[in-house]
């Protein structure tokens, strides 16, 4: 028997398992071809090309219902996008802070750490984001709260607006010039990020210490300010003010998109706070304290000898909660929000009834994001692989 | 360790259908019940009532497909379904009938292969504001923010309305009824807008109904009626005069009171005689037996009671009759003649 | 050297004083407060923040617990008999609590049913979880318990749970019987059995659909936190063994085997879990013979199933990997076959590796088993968010809701969480 005969076994297995499989896949597919058949339907793709009908809140794009599917998809790839990025960064302040205030010598903010952890991770993010948006939706007042003389509520600072349908901030208008401004900003980032750099080689290469606080703060603030003067103060405030129904005018944060942004930080960072902890446990003692026998003080010892090697440990499940942040903002639907899941999966399933296809283009956006940050990751873990010798 | 069980169970299931042909009048009568499709609640269509069983209108329709096919009204396995799994369920066979709140359209009856078999009820879009905003025309909603169920012709009428008008609105879609109305009465959206009836419902289930008051604009045409799958006619043939029943048995007087006296001998109104089965053979042309009609009837009565009962003026819903009341009273039902 | 001092010292103490204790700022609560909270100037910042943050929390939640109103008919009562004082209103979930916990629609006279189950459910467990404490012969009690469970939850004939029970145990037996042939025969026949008992079962089970027949009670009408439960255990538990056989499938050398596995494990990965139970909910009907007609929990078991096996693959792979080479090469020089190895070597260890891993998964899918609310189930979740929170009688109290709902799911996975660290500790066999 093939089976039993080693040379051959392992093809004979492989043989049953491909033909498993194509049995498997021709099932379904027969089943798929009979059930459209039956039902007299096909798989078809055109309808991306044609007139959405509906309306989408949040457009990073122009986009109204005359646009196609296609772009409604991409407005909601768009804002799935948004969401995710803006969670990640904030997953990732919250999650180093609690990590490391987990291990502080402070009793009580270790042990109110521990509890934010502990209560965060073990309750369901969709609990959190329907927490969130019902605390939004239903105690912050209406904008009608905020009219006429005897208003109940009132802005902060003339410039916020906090109300049951989001936050209103002053939004920048661009003049002439303003852009000037804002790449004078950024080059000066790139500034203060070449010089802590030269700083680094400098202690590295000729042990001499360079202050760098006071001096990247100069650097954040001074270039633009002057920029920004010189310039003739192109960059104006749009502020929001209470017209018709809404407030209207500066930039609305939908309670829909604070919801799932704030869920997604405090969930999320209550894992990446783990990460922190095991990665910041995991350099032994002996390295801190070979550090501090060399007379380094605490705070150059966690930069300087055990972060760098911690963060070889902390990056890759990073990276992996980046990863669920942006699988778990398909929870938007929950709350409303016009993510992808609730475009293309949502509006555009319903009004085609195009499932199959929707479903899986759906399944494909996420698959390509998935798999194009993993490829990044291991790029990144072959990169920092300790050298052997 | 479940699924096997399943699988056993699906086994058994499995032969059992398998051996009946694939028409759905076949597989209702045996399996025993109707799986009827309905909303996942709203007051006056569908709706489970406290001890959970399924009232309304549709629920009503459902009960006299029953009641017509497996003479049980209450073989119906209601099947509760949101505006975004009821399109799939439908075609993937996992009920049998839909009757939930479902506007007629052409792409619905031909790109997506269902069959409309009728309307049971004749509705329109409208809009529902609190009275405090001081609006009295829709077109005053320039800039509002509007609650609007996701998923439904409501969400394209509404695009269309405010671009046919040159103003400006701000969606805030919503999954359910429920939902829209929390987020309203939140003061989260301006408005919410739904079918006139749908709103009416809704506003009957607030804590201060008088504060709110529906626009006078009908702002599109939504017939909203039972469908099957595209395809099994003689189905569909029984579901459309199953609901014909019903609108008839208004028009001749035929009531859940006295269906079992008319149907007991042959009266003088010849089409109630060939309705209730006391003359012709109606029901053998449909597959079914005689009494077909009168069983459907006796469910819960003719359309204009179930009416009354779920959504007449004496319900907190209190809707008029209007253009559902019977073609005699200036109304659109108009059941084609039983002969 | 006394001496020499002597005259020089005008006193010297020739005793030795009693020991006393330490100053007081450098004992007992006093140190401990300096040094654990006021070390520096950027610690006492911290506590004070984070006393003033405690400080604001119990201010707000302290009157809301302890005012709170648990007897009232709906929420104006509630708001009348607070008379505006802060305080929250658990009448909803003294009134609706059985609602949350078995859904809307499961009869409300059977409720002890899954109560049983449940109960049940800890009894079957508990030699699982702790080995060494309870008899090992209670484990065939858990073997019997999904049987019972579903006899008990779902109700119908007994005879259902019974032949699907006979099928195991006649597919295992003829296993027992085979396997000194070759583990295939073994497998493969038993498999065999079982299908041709629950074949012939199936037309017991048909004619006889009464006998002892408990309540019958329809899937759909299954909800609540139980349904969270149900989804839980059922696809943790039936995603292990499928776990196991991915992982080894991507460690094989073959390369077909392979592949599939790695396609299948990366694809469950990378796509959220809410569009695998759209796929249940919207799309799995088309890929099953027409006629066919799965329950949509089933439909779900399956789809959670699969996510949940490609990610506790995962964390067995990292087991399999974690093993020294030695003892597959021991395995090969003992003589063993692959099943062998595997099942008497190397699974054992590599299991006992993944144990933290796989309870974060598990802990993980608990908690995810809330997304069928999306889908119109009514889980938890989606009991608060739907019927409740919708009814006029209660519309508007969420914190109430939400916050009872985090509590039982918290208290499930902290539990869980707790026992793996535990276990953790009882399974190191190094030294520290």
């Amino acid at each position: 028997m093939l089976l039993s005969d080693t040379r051959y076994r392992s093809y004979t297995f492989q043989f049953i398992a491909l033909l498993c499989l194509i049995a498997a896949v021709a099932f379904l597919a027969r089943n798929l071809m009979n059930n459209l058949e039956a039902a007299g339907l096909n798989i078809s793709y055109s309808f991306l090309n044609s007139a959405s009908g509906y309306d989408i809140n949040q457009r990073p794009i122009a986009y109204d219902s005359q646009s196609t599917h296609l772009r409604a998809a991409i407005v909601g790839i768009l804002n799935t996008l948004i969401v995710a990025v803006l969670a990640c960064v904030t997953a990732t302040f919250l999650g180093v802070a609690a990590g490391v205030l987990r291990l502080s010598n402070n009793w009580i903010v270790a042990r109110l750490m521990a509890i934010y952890v502990e209560a965060f991770r073990n309750i369901p993010v969709l609990i959190w984001i329907l927490i969130i948006f019902s605390i939004l939706t239903m105690s912050l007042p209406a904008p009608n709260a905020f009219r006429g003389d005897d208003a109940t509520s009132s802005m902060l600072f003339r410039a916020f607006a906090f109300t049951n349908r989001g936050i209103y901030t002053p939004l920048p208008i661009m003049g002439p010039g303003g852009w000037l401004v804002a790449g004078v900003f950024v080059a000066s980032l790139i500034g203060i990020w070449l010089f802590r750099k030269w700083a680094t080689k400098k202690l590295f290469d000729e042990g001499r210490m360079i202050a760098t606080f006071w001096p990247s703060v100069a650097l954040f603030f001074i270039p633009a300010l002057i920029a920004f003067f010189v310039l003739g103060m192109p960059i104006t405030l749009d502020y929001p003010a209470l017209k018709g129904f809404n407030f209207q005018g500066g930039l609305q944060i939908r309670g829909s998109l604070i919801a799932l942004w704030l869920a997604l930080s405090v969930y999320t960072g209550a894992f990446i706070a783990e990460n922190v902890r095991a990665g910041i446990q995991a350099v032994s003692v002996g390295q801190s304290e070979a550090a501090a026998s060399l007379g380094l003080r605490p705070r150059r010892i966690m930069n300087l000898v055990v972060l760098p090697q911690a963060l070889r440990v902390i990056i890759p499940p990073l990276v992996s909660q980046y990863l669920n942040i942006t699988k778990n903002s398909s929870l938007a639907i929950a709350v409303g929000y016009m993510d992808i899941t609730g475009t293309l999966g949502g509006i555009t399933l319903n009004q085609t009834g195009r499932a199959i296809e929707c479903v899986l283009l759906l399944m494909a956006f996420y698959l390509v994001i998935s798999l194009s940050i993993s490829t990044v990751m291991n790029l990144y873990n072959n990169a920092i692989k300790l050298r052997e010798r | 360790m479940k699924k096997t069980v399943f699988l056993g169970a699906l086994t058994i299931s499995g032969l059992l259908a398998g051996a009946a042909a694939a028409a759905t009048l076949d597989d209702v009568k045996a399996r025993g019940k109707l799986n009827c499709g309905v909303t996942t609640g709203l007051t006056g269509f569908s709706e489970p009532d406290a001890s959970g069983r399924w009232e309304g209108l549709d629920a009503a329709v459902c009960r006299a497909v029953a009641a017509a096919v497996l003479s049980d009204a209450d073989a119906v396995e209601f099947v509760p379904l949101t505006a975004k799994t009821r399109f799939t369920s439908l075609a993937s066979g996992e009920i049998d009938m839909m009757a939930r709140v479902t506007t007629w359209t052409l792409s619905r009856d031909t790109d997506l292969k269902f069959d409309f078999v009728g309307i049971n009820y004749y509705d329109g879009q409208g809009f529902i504001v609190p009275k405090a905003l001081g609006v009295t025309s829709a077109k005053d909603l320039d800039g509002a923010t509007v609650c609007i169920q996701t998923g439904t012709t409501t969400e394209l009428n509404l695009a269309d309305f405010f671009r046919a008008n040159n103003i400006s609105y701000e969606p805030v879609p919503v999954e359910t009824d429920d939902e829209a109305a929390q987020q309203y009465l939140a003061g989260a959206c301006d408005t919410y807008t739904t079918d006139a009836s749908g709103l009416a419902a809704t506003r009957a289930g607030f804590p201060t109904p008088a504060d709110h008051v529906v626009l006078p604009e009908i702002i599109s045409k939504e017939p909203l009626g039972p469908l099957v799958r595209h395809g099994d006619n003689d189905w569909a043939d029984i579901v459309r005069w199953s609901l014909n029943a019903l609108i008839a048995a208004e028009e001749y007087g035929v009531t859940q009171a006295n269906v079992e006296d008319k149907a007991a001998s042959s009266g003088t109104n010849p089409e109630v005689n060939r309705l209730l089965g006391t003359e012709g053979e109606l029901g053998a042309m449909m597959g079914l037996d005689k009494d077909w009609a009168k069983r459907a009837i006796a469910a819960s009565g003719n359309y204009g009671e179930i009416f009354e009962r779920n959504l007449g003026v004496n319900t907190p819903i209190g809707l008029a009759r209007g253009l559902n009341a019977q073609w005699t009273n200036g109304g659109l039902l108009y059941s084609p003649p039983f002969r | 050297m006394s001496d020499t001092h002597a005259q020089s010292v005008a006193f010297m103490r020739d005793t030795m004083l009693p020991e006393a204790p330490p100053p007081e700022s450098e004992a007992g609560v006093v140190r401990w407060i300096r040094s654990n909270l006021f070390s520096g100037w950027f610690n006492t910042i911290l506590t004070i923040t984070s006393l003033y943050c405690l400080y604001l929390f119990l201010a707000a939640v302290g009157p809301w617990l302890v005012n709170g109103v648990w007897d009232a008919a709906d929420i104006r009562e509630c708001r009348e008999k607070l008379q505006g004082a802060t305080g929250g209103c658990f009448a909803v979930i003294a009134e609706r609590w059985p609602q949350m916990i078995f859904g809307f629609k499961y009869p409300s006279e059977i409720y002890w049913r899954p109560a049983v189950a449940f109960i049940l459910l800890l009894v079957a467990i508990a030699p699982v979880l702790f080995s060494k404490v309870f008899p090992a012969r209670m484990l065939y009690f858990s073997a019997l318990y999904p049987f019972l469970a579903y006899y008990l939850i779902w109700g119908g004939t007994i005879l259902i749970p019974v032949i699907a029970l006979l099928g195991f145990a006649v597919g295992y037996f003829v296993y027992a019987r085979q396997v000194y042939r070759s583990f295939a025969v073994g497998l493969f026949g038993g498999i065999a059995a079982a299908v041709a008992t629950w074949f012939i079962g199936g037309f017991i089970t048909a004619a006889l659909p009464e006998f002892l027949a408990l309540r019958e009670v329809a899937s759909r009408d299954i909800g609540g936190f139980m349904l969270n439960l149900i989804l839980g255990t059922v696809c943790v538990s039936l995603s292990l063994p499928l776990g196991i056989l991915l992982a080894l499938g991507r460690q094989s050398e073959m390369p077909v085997v392979k592949g599939i596995c790695v396609v299948f494990i990366e694809f469950i990965r990378g796509v959220p879990l809410i569009t695998l139970l759209f796929v249940a909910n919207v799309v799995l009907a088309y890929f099953l013979p027409p006629g066919t007609n799965f329950d949509l929990i089933v439909r779900v078991i399956i789809m959670i199933t699969m996510f949940a096996s490609a990610y506790i693959a995962e964390v067995i792979r990292g087991g399999l990997a974690a093993l020294p080479k030695g003892q597959y090469e021991a395995a090969n020089a003992l003589g063993l076959d692959y099943p062998q190895a595997m099942r008497l070597i190397i699974l054992p260890q590599a299991l006992k590796i993944s144990i933290p891993g796989i309870v974060n998964v598990a802990v993980g899918l608990f908690k995810d088993t809330t997304l069928v609310s999306i889908i119109s189930m009514f889980d938890l979740v989606g009991m608060v968010r739907g019927p409740i929170l919708s009814s006029s009688d209660w519309n508007g109290v969420y914190w109430e809701l939400f916050g009872f709902a985090g509590l039982l799911f918290f208290v499930v996975c902290y539990g869980i969480s707790q026992y793996s660290q535990w276990l953790e500790r009882q399974l190191r066999t190094d030294h520290r």
